[in-house]
């Protein structure tokens, strides 16, 4: 095999493992802000013990996101030496911030948030908490800014074939940047928020009546009521920014062959590039023209614009699917959800039995949205500065196989296994209710200790 | 040689990224120490001992994606270049480093039948990865030599750097602990200084004559006067601290911290002469870091953030080890 596709296969195993778990931390962060804001306005300690519970989830994610990220960093130069050299002026600044600014900050208070309740005055530990939930979305942030500038560069110039910065706020807020850093920062709540109530209705399941157990459901199921509209809004918003800056990517995503009027919007088919058709195509007239014009008559682009310089067709068109069929199933799970928590104050069964399942719907619409924007961009790395091609180091194939086998299996095994531990502590939670775990010792309940105890 | 801008900020750079390895090996060497030490510990010392580093791991390991960022943001040409040629131990160090960072926060979530299980891993994962840190240390002092001779003298330094990290491990716990397991940490220590210093002796011994170039800098005169205090120091702290460990721990646990300071200044002293062996160099013999650097007005973007940002850092995790100060207790969540 060659030793591009493997290793675009390694980076792709490993970016996707990577993406997991900080699409968890960013928005946990918050929640487990709110939790603790919640505690300290109302001194309810069940407020205090969801905390608990979630920050266990919190550390085992962004340890998750450490190493993999770690590992992420490392094959920047192992496997894609010509990336750095050829845009490392950019990158490089964004990176090194990511790390100075958010890094640092999240990796010095993660030990106080963990484990400084005790150990601090309260007001620290709030403190810990907002640095630490800042610091994951700062991090996003930067991330962000360099991927949205590889999908939409600006801001540089060309000097002997390597780019430089001429106007920083332009390469930062470059033209996609907003879009994606919103539709990222909503996914990642949606995730979050289906994580919560999933688990808490696995604990529901199970007989947990207690007081956390309600307020955690009640947070995800809530949260994600309210932030699934808006995401769908705002991805609306970034498609038609797509379609301005990347056509040749919407053309992919919609699989329309032929720039025109009246485009269709395809809900099935199979398109192939070899003969340049759809097969078996189940389409509403008019649809793609009129979600991406808003107006039935509006031009569409197609791909046969752009011969040989455009993204694989069927991973996009499918993907893209995926991520909003999930969206849709997300919608109405969380809003039948919310009608049942709010109006009756309870939760049906089988809807329990069907969120426990939607606990993972956040990863594979994330995973579905970031196959879309990634395999869109080629066959660029940096569009029109940059193939993917030739920014492959040369390394033998040899060791691309066996280090991408070899990941592959660890990988697997871990996702296993935390998702066994998530599992494991929400049944443990369950089994403990509202009790203290450590009784005695607890009998303070929620009071801060002494200095220096 | 002229100084300005461009010949100022790769220089800094260089001394930024030597700054965040030594700060790395130090911090993270304890942590790595303590998870090879699993393999000598029983269950409720290692408890203990992961409540000794339990709150600083995360930012101690930080300090190495802030050096590999450094050279990948700093120093792009030589990143690729270092890191095609190390490939297969990159590797080998990640698959280390991902299965130590899991297993520690897995430990202690798992059903407790399972918890032995991740106890193995982590110590597995801490070898792995300080094993292919010295390993590459090894290859990379020699000019990125993938040879044989190369392949020997990395593994020297492998053994090396473990025995290095094993007794960082040993000093921490002396210092994080009290009773019984102080008293056996104290034996690692004495142990794990033996292997530490044949190990170095051999290293020192080896890198002049597997390196000519490295030769004609240290056994030229003045030089090897000015240099001469790396060593000779070096070896004066070896020997005080193998003494020390006769004597400890002291009654009122007086000292409990001079272990672990004296090996990270023998670790500094290493590391300066490490440091002198390479320079001007970031590939040796192939790129200086003149030649590898980022164009002057990104490495000026970082640097004006750095010059913000890191004392900041400095700042705060002195805070997060002051909160955490004090013998290592039973580490909880609530």
């Amino acid at each position: 095999m060659d030793p591009l596709i493997l290793s675009r296969i390694q980076f792709g195993a490993n970016i996707s493992f990577h993406i997991l778990f900080p699409t968890i931390t960013i928005a946990l962060g918050w929640v487990l802000l709110f939790f603790k804001l919640r505690y300290n306005a109302t001194n309810d300690s069940a407020w205090m013990r969801a905390y608990f519970t979630w920050v266990k989830v919190f550390a085992l994610s962004f340890a998750m996101g450490v190493v993999s990220g770690v590992t992420m960093s490392f094959q920047f130069g192992t496997n894609w030496p010509g990336y750095m050299e050829k845009v490392g002026n950019i990158a490089g600044p964004l990176l090194a911030y990511e790390i100075l600014t958010a890094f640092f900050l999240e990796a010095a208070f993660l030990g106080i948030m963990l484990f400084g309740f005790r150990r601090v005055s309260n007001r620290v530990h709030t403190l810990a908490t907002v640095l630490v939930a800042g610091g994951t979305t700062v991090s996003a942030f930067w991330i962000i800014a360099l991927n949205s500038w590889m999908q939409t560069p600006a801001g540089f110039e060309m000097r002997d074939g390597v780019a430089h910065a001429v106007d920083w706020w332009a390469v930062v807020f470059n033209p996609s940047m907003p879009y994606r850093l919103v539709h990222m920062l909503l996914a990642s709540g949606l995730t979050v928020s289906f994580l919560i109530s999933g688990l808490s209705a696995l604990r529901y399941l199970n007989g947990d009546r207690s007081e956390s157990m309600w307020k955690a459901l009640r947070t995800g199921v809530f949260t994600a009521a309210v932030l699934i509209p808006i995401q769908i809004l705002a991805g609306d918003q970034h498609g038609l920014n797509t379609l301005e800056h990347q056509p040749q990517k919407i053309a992919a995503m919609e699989a329309n062959w032929n720039t025109g009027p009246n485009v269709p919007l395809v809900l099935f088919a199979l398109p192939d590039e070899a003969t340049k058709e759809n097969k078996f195509e189940i389409a509403i007239p008019d649809g793609a023209s009129l979600v991406l014009r808003h107006s039935t008559s509006g031009v569409v682009p197609g791909l046969n614009d752009y011969p040989g310089n455009h993204p694989p067709v069927f991973p996009l068109f499918w993907s893209f699917r995926i991520m909003v069929g999930t969206g849709l199933l997300m919608l109405a799970v969380s809003w039948s959800a919310a009608f049942f928590l709010k109006r009756r104050h309870s939760l049906p069964k089988p809807l329990a039995m069907l969120m426990v399942p939607m606990a993972l719907s956040g990863w594979l619409a994330t995973l579905a949205g970031w196959y879309t924007t990634e395999i869109g961009r080629q066959p660029w790395l940096v569009t029109g500065v940059l193939k993917t091609a030739d920014a492959v180091g040369p390394v033998a194939v040899s060791h691309v196989a066996l280090t991408l086998a070899i990941y592959l299996i660890l990988y697997v095994l871990l996702l296993i296994a935390y998702l066994g531990v998530l599992v494991h502590l929400a049944l443990k939670a369950a089994k403990d209710g509202d009790a203290s775990p450590l009784p005695g010792v607890m009998k303070a309940a929620m009071s801060q200790p002494a200095a220096g105890e | 040689m002229t100084f300005d801008w461009p010949t100022a900020l790769p220089l800094i750079f260089a001394g930024l990224m030597g700054l965040a390895i030594l700060i790395y090996v130090i911090l993270d060497g304890f942590d790595l120490g303590i998870g090879i030490l699993f393999a000598v510990a029983d269950d409720a010392e290692q408890d203990t001992m992961i409540a000794a580093i339990g709150p600083f791991w995360d930012a101690n390991e930080t300090w190495l994606v802030l050096a590999v960022g450094l050279l990948l943001v700093a120093f792009p040409l030589a990143h690729g270049v270092i890191l095609t040629a190390l490939y297969i131990p990159v590797f080998v160090l990640l698959v280390g480093l991902i299965l130590r960072g899991v297993a520690f926060d897995f430990r202690a979530k798992v059903p407790s039948g399972k918890k032995h299980r991740w106890n193995r891993i982590f110590f597995l994962g801490s070898v792995i990865a300080s094993l292919a840190q010295g390993y590459m240390l090894g290859v990379y002092v020699l000019g990125l030599d993938v040879g044989f001779g190369g392949m020997a003298f990395g593994a020297l330094v492998a053994f090396c750097l473990a025995a290095a990290y094993a007794a960082m491990g040993a000093a921490w716990v002396i210092y994080k602990t009290e009773g019984e397991l102080q008293k056996k940490a104290v034996r690692w220590l004495r142990t794990a200084l033996v292997l530490t210093a044949l190990g170095m002796v051999a290293v020192s011994l080896a890198t002049p004559f597997a390196s000519p170039r490295i030769f004609a800098k240290w056994f030229v005169w003045p030089e090897m006067l000015y240099l001469s205090p790396l060593p000779i120091l070096s070896a004066f702290l070896f020997l005080w601290l193998w003494r020390q460990t006769f004597h400890l721990p002291k009654p009122d646990d007086r000292h409990a911290l001079t272990p672990f300071l004296t090996l990270a200044a023998i670790f500094a002293l290493g590391f300066a002469g490490l440091a002198w062996s390479f320079y001007p160099f970031v590939v040796p013999d192939k790129l200086t870091i003149w030649q590898a650097a980022s164009a002057t007005e990104s490495l000026a973007i970082i640097l004006a953030g750095t010059v913000v940002v890191l004392p900041v850092i400095i700042f705060y995790s002195f805070y997060a080890y002051r909160v955490f100060g004090g013998k290592a207790t039973d580490l909880t969540y609530d």
